[in-house]
């Protein structure tokens, strides 16, 4: 999994749902894009062991 | 996850709006409620000459294009503002979509005049988003002029709106308050209107927009922004909607239709200021200088004074 803008990459075993991944990370549901592939992803959507997902920060501005 | 119009599989999903949408019933919500705000609000119409304020963010970008494809007389306009590689990755997205998409784009670059924002901030000790601001408004009102457009739109986002409104609530900015409003007359004959078409989109909305029409925009935040208020009200408010979705959208949208007129300065008021004109760039001003001019000023000033040697009388042992 990527986290951007910062660029981390992180492993995150044991979620079935996006919104189990969001909850384990402590990210509010609608301050990310959850991207897979092409794809963006509802919260109730499966993941599955081996996804590649990108979590791209959604806030602007300063 | 089914679309609430077509009862396909959902791509998204807009807790505000009790809504999920696939990527083309989302594209047509989106545009919808960007033609809504501009029709509303009576922002602009086809006649129109539309200076768009682009930044190679996702909000700015989303805009042009929406506005773009509905078939509005568009320009960009981009400043460059000198932040490094940042600034550099900023300008190349701008330009690749103007040429991707047939647009035409003015770019101004702030280095080619010494006033590079890392530079000013140097210089001066402002904080940097405060003389972004400046430089901003005065180029932006520039552009148009020079541009021969009749408004300048800008990406500011219902979370941008948000998180202003919180902030100049909690500090009583009432001066700020009173030009907290989707559409800003012009005070002066040769300044213009400026509208936030999307003042009641999201950003999660933008950037969903962005990814489905594979606009390829700056991802990272402006380096100057880590620590910036803004933030921190994005943050509480971003909390706030998590546990009652669509409280920013009430909260913007409510003080436009309920609140904003309890700051209106009035109108004998609003008339007796800002009726000079500058003596620097000739444009509207308050002062001799308009704050612009100002700033460039004490720019030249201070970097005057870091380059020229001390007399020799001043040397002592």
């Amino acid at each position: 999994m990527c986290l951007n803008p910062q660029g981390r990459q992180l492993d995150v075993d044991g979620v079935s749902r996006v919104e189990d991944l969001l909850r384990r990370l402590e990210i509010l549901p609608g301050t990310v894009l959850v991207i897979r592939g092409d794809q963006l992803l509802t919260d109730d959507a499966r993941l599955d062991a081996g996804d590649e997902i990108e979590l791209r920060a959604v806030v602007s501005g300063g | 996850m089914k679309c609430t119009r077509c009862k396909e599989p959902a791509e998204v999903k807009l807790r505000a709006h009790n809504s999920a949408f696939c990527r083309a019933c989302f594209l047509f919500f989106f545009q919808r409620r960007v033609a809504r705000a501009v029709e509303h609000e009576k922002m602009f119409d086809r006649t129109s000459r539309i200076l768009v304020a682009v930044s190679g963010g996702k909000d700015s970008l989303a805009l042009w294009d929406v506005l773009a494809n509905d078939g509005y007389q568009t320009v960009g306009f981009h400043l460059a503002l000198g932040i490094g590689g940042y600034s550099q990755r900023s300008r190349e997205r701008c330009e690749a979509f103007a040429a991707q998409h047939g647009l035409e784009l003015s770019v101004h670059s702030l280095a080619d005049e010494n006033l590079a924002i890392p530079d000013i901030v140097s210089a001066t000790r402002r904080p940097a988003c405060s003389a972004c601001g400046t430089i901003k408004r005065h180029y932006f009102d520039a552009a148009a002029l020079e541009l021969g457009c009749d408004v300048i739109a800008t990406g500011h986002n219902l979370d941008d709106e948000a998180a202003r409104l919180l902030g100049n609530v909690l500090h009583w900015q009432t001066e700020y308050l009173a030009r907290q409003k989707p559409v800003i007359q012009p005070r002066h004959e040769k300044f213009v209107r400026k509208v936030k078409p999307l003042y009641l989109t999201s950003e999660f909305e933008t950037a969903t927009y962005s990814f489905m029409k594979r606009i390829d925009y700056v991802v990272e935040e402006c380096p100057n922004a880590v620590g910036a208020s803004q933030l921190d009200y994005k943050a509480v408010l971003d909390r706030l909607e998590n546990t009652s979705p669509g409280t920013k959208v009430g909260f913007v949208r409510d003080f436009v239709v309920r609140g904003s007129r309890a700051f209106e300065q009035p109108a004998a008021e609003r008339q007796a200021d800002g009726g000079g004109t500058c003596t620097g760039c000739g444009m509207p001003s308050y002062g001799t200088l308009c704050s612009f001019c100002s700033l460039r000023a004490e720019v030249d000033r201070k970097l005057a004074l870091r380059v020229t040697p001390a007399p020799p009388s001043a040397v002592t042992e």
